[in-house]
């Protein structure tokens, strides 16, 4: 099956005043259709500005560079920014952490809805109101006929990410990209949320890249996982693969942090990564987490560490080989 | 068993919403009857959703916010009668966010010794003294002493809150969310922190989280909050175990341990989520329970006690 988006060796620099940033750096990935593809790492990992780029919606100072940027047979590195913006919201669809700056506070849910169809699809007001009921009835909401004239001041944070769900969903896109949809959220709201996403993805066959610092999101939702560390992808692999067998130093140091009920002992000392990570301004080389990997070595400071492809999407980025990543994480384990 | 250390009975705290010269305003319940004891030693979990009254509770815990109804006892004194100064020194908070709770034009040296020099405790140098020891006992190097919380990392902000908390020597720690602003990496350092404390100092914990693996691993007792009202309390281990409250067992499905195939469980919860203005008649929980009978429509559950444990919910009235 051919990729929907196919990204090459995208870079994102930013100048500063000490420097040039380096957010993110030479990450490549595709993803399928229909498939959900999880983002996952710690804050400032360059996972939302990768997002971003995606969208061409990078902060102005920000630069892009990519040797490939591929959509749905769209080359999205040389589109204008009138292509650009008539694919945003259509073919691709965005969804933020926090619905209520992404939604407009002056203008009716309805409004808001109905206003994505009549932009891409030159929908007649009433087709687009009957297909913003239907989605939003789809999303689980309640009297949907009726919260069509509700401001979102007047929606609970939960009905709010359900409403940006469905305006994502107004032009059946292709991708949707969602970036922490669901950490503002309660517990309980988060699990409905990432229920209803799960189900979207299976019944619409939207592709989605969900972008999560969560590891437990990301193993219940994944289809394919990729573990980004101080801008760069560390390691990729379906859910099972990078969950049950993890190669990357950073993987195994941050799935040894969380506690989990029933099987990490109440009151057992907890792993732990110490240090911290590495700045970015100017050139970097080798690898980002050897200042906290235990098992780091001279080669680890020498020229830039490959992503190392060992089966077909399972890949990491590490000196050592495969076999003996494995065996450091029993020992650690101990 | 022995007396609790504090003791919560019956805290109500109200505050009035809206309302100006000439209307009235109205009421919101934000702790609504709360009872609760924690002894010597203990890790009592207070899980519940943002709004439930969880961190207003605290604030009463701390001697910050005064109940509107209700008394919390210290040692069998109520602590509304004890001097704040005596109050402070016994009981200390870690807040949420180590951003918002340092002052930013403040050392960090100065910021640790503060509680010392607010008590007039020691000179300046046994205090400087005192500053190094409880540093390098949370893992702070001393040549922060002199920095600004600005120039720290989250996770060294929250060793800071925590190395002003301990310094008095407390009895008892309200942490407020002490890691859900840190990344998982920290998050660990500092809860495997905390609990080197509770042992090595003879801690009695409070530990308010919305994360419930953290508070799984961390607690001895959970007690839930749903709008105001404790709904459940039990030990962790039974708790985890045997959950009786339709949201208590909610939330449990609600955790997201990273074991992939699992998926994400449907809570069966309903999107009607309660206005705390206007909470629903009968059982607060009722509109969004999948186990709602009719009379939990009309009529408030009562707490139901067994042995160490209560529901508040009418599927377990006789």
């Amino acid at each position: 099956m051919s990729a929907l988006l196919e990204v090459e060796r995208l870079d994102v620099r930013i100048p500063l005043a000490t420097g040039m940033l380096h957010p993110v750096r030479q990450v490549s990935f595709a993803v399928s259709p229909g498939e959900m593809l999880c983002i996952v790492g710690e804050s400032g990992c360059g996972k939302s500005l990768t997002a971003l780029s995606l969208m061409d919606l990078l902060p102005r100072r920000a630069e892009r560079r990519a040797a490939k940027l591929v959509f749905d047979g769209i080359d999205l590195l040389h589109l204008g920014e009138r292509r650009m913006a008539d694919l945003r919201g259509d073919r691709m669809a965005m969804i933020f952490q926090e619905p209520m700056t992404s939604l407009n506070p002056a203008y009716t849910i309805g409004n808001q809805l109905v206003e994505v169809l009549q932009r891409h699809r030159q929908a007649s007001r009433s087709a687009a109101r009957d297909r913003a009921v239907h989605l939003l009835e789809r999303v689980g909401i309640t009297a949907a006929a009726e919260r069509l004239a509700q401001y979102p001041h007047q929606l609970s944070g939960g009905l709010r990410q359900r409403v940006m769900i469905a305006m994502a969903l107004m032009c059946a896109p292709k991708l949707m990209i969602a970036d922490e949809p669901t950490t503002a959220l309660d517990v309980t709201i988060q699990a409905q949320i990432l229920h209803l996403l799960a189900e979207i993805q299976r019944e619409l066959g939207v592709a989605i890249v969900l972008i999560t610092h969560d590891l437990g999101i990301v193993a219940r939702m994944a289809t394919r996982v990729a573990v980004m560390y101080a801008g760069e992808i560390v390691e990729t692999g379906t859910a099972r693969e990078v969950f049950e067998r993890p190669l990357h130093p950073y993987t195994q140091g941050l799935l040894r942090c969380i506690p989990i009920p029933g099987k990490t002992g109440r009151g057992a000392r907890l792993g732990a990564i110490p240090g911290t990570v590495p700045s970015l301004v100017g050139e970097f080389t080798g690898c980002a987490f050897r200042n906290r990997c235990r098992f780091a070595e001279p080669a680890c400071a020498g020229a830039a560490i490959a992503l190392d492809e060992i089966a077909p999407g399972r890949a990491y980025r590490c000196v050592l080989p495969a076999k003996r990543c494995a065996e450091n994480a029993l020992e650690a384990a101990e | 068993m022995s007396a609790p250390l504090l003791e919560a009975r019956a805290i109500e705290r109200h505050f009035a919403v809206g309302g100006g010269l000439m209307r009235a305003g109205r009421v919101l319940k934000a702790v609504n009857g709360v009872s609760l004891a924690v002894r010597r030693g203990e890790v009592l979990g207070l899980v519940g959703e943002s709004g439930c009254g969880k961190s207003t509770l605290a604030r009463i815990l701390l001697g910050l916010l005064p109940p509107t109804g209700g008394t919390v006892l210290l040692d069998g004194a109520p602590i509304a009668e004890l001097p704040r100064a005596a109050l402070a020194r016994r009981v200390q908070p870690v807040f949420q966010d180590p951003y918002a709770s340092l002052n930013p034009r403040k050392r960090v040296g100065t910021i640790i010794g503060l509680p010392l020099a607010v008590h007039g405790l020691g000179n300046a140098e046994k205090r400087r003294a005192d500053v190094e020891a409880i540093m390098d006992r949370v893992g702070l190097p001393a040549r922060l002493s002199s920095a600004y919380p600005g120039q720290l990392s989250g996770g060294q902000r929250q060793r800071v809150a925590i190395a002003r908390a301990l310094i008095m020597r407390p009895e008892i720690v309200i942490c407020d969310e002490p890691t859900s602003a840190l990344d998982v990496s920290v998050q660990s350092q500092i809860l495997n922190l905390l609990q080197d404390l509770q042992r090595e100092f003879g801690l009695t914990y409070i530990l308010i989280s919305h994360n419930l693996a953290v508070v799984e691993h961390m607690a001895t007792r959970v007690a839930v909050m749903y709008l105001g009202r404790i709904v459940e309390e039990n030990e962790t281990e039974a708790l985890f175990r045997a959950p009786r409250h339709p949201y208590t067992k909610a939330l449990l499905m609600s955790v997201l341990t990273p074991e992939p195939g699992l998926g994400v469980p449907d809570t069966h919860l309903g999107t009607a989520f309660p206005n705390p203005l206007d909470p629903p008649a009968g059982c607060p929980f009722h509109p969004r329970c999948p186990a709602a009978l009719p009379r939990c429509t009309a009529e408030p559950p009562k707490p139901i006690l067994s042995e160490g444990s209560t529901v508040e919910c009418h599927l377990y009235a006789a």
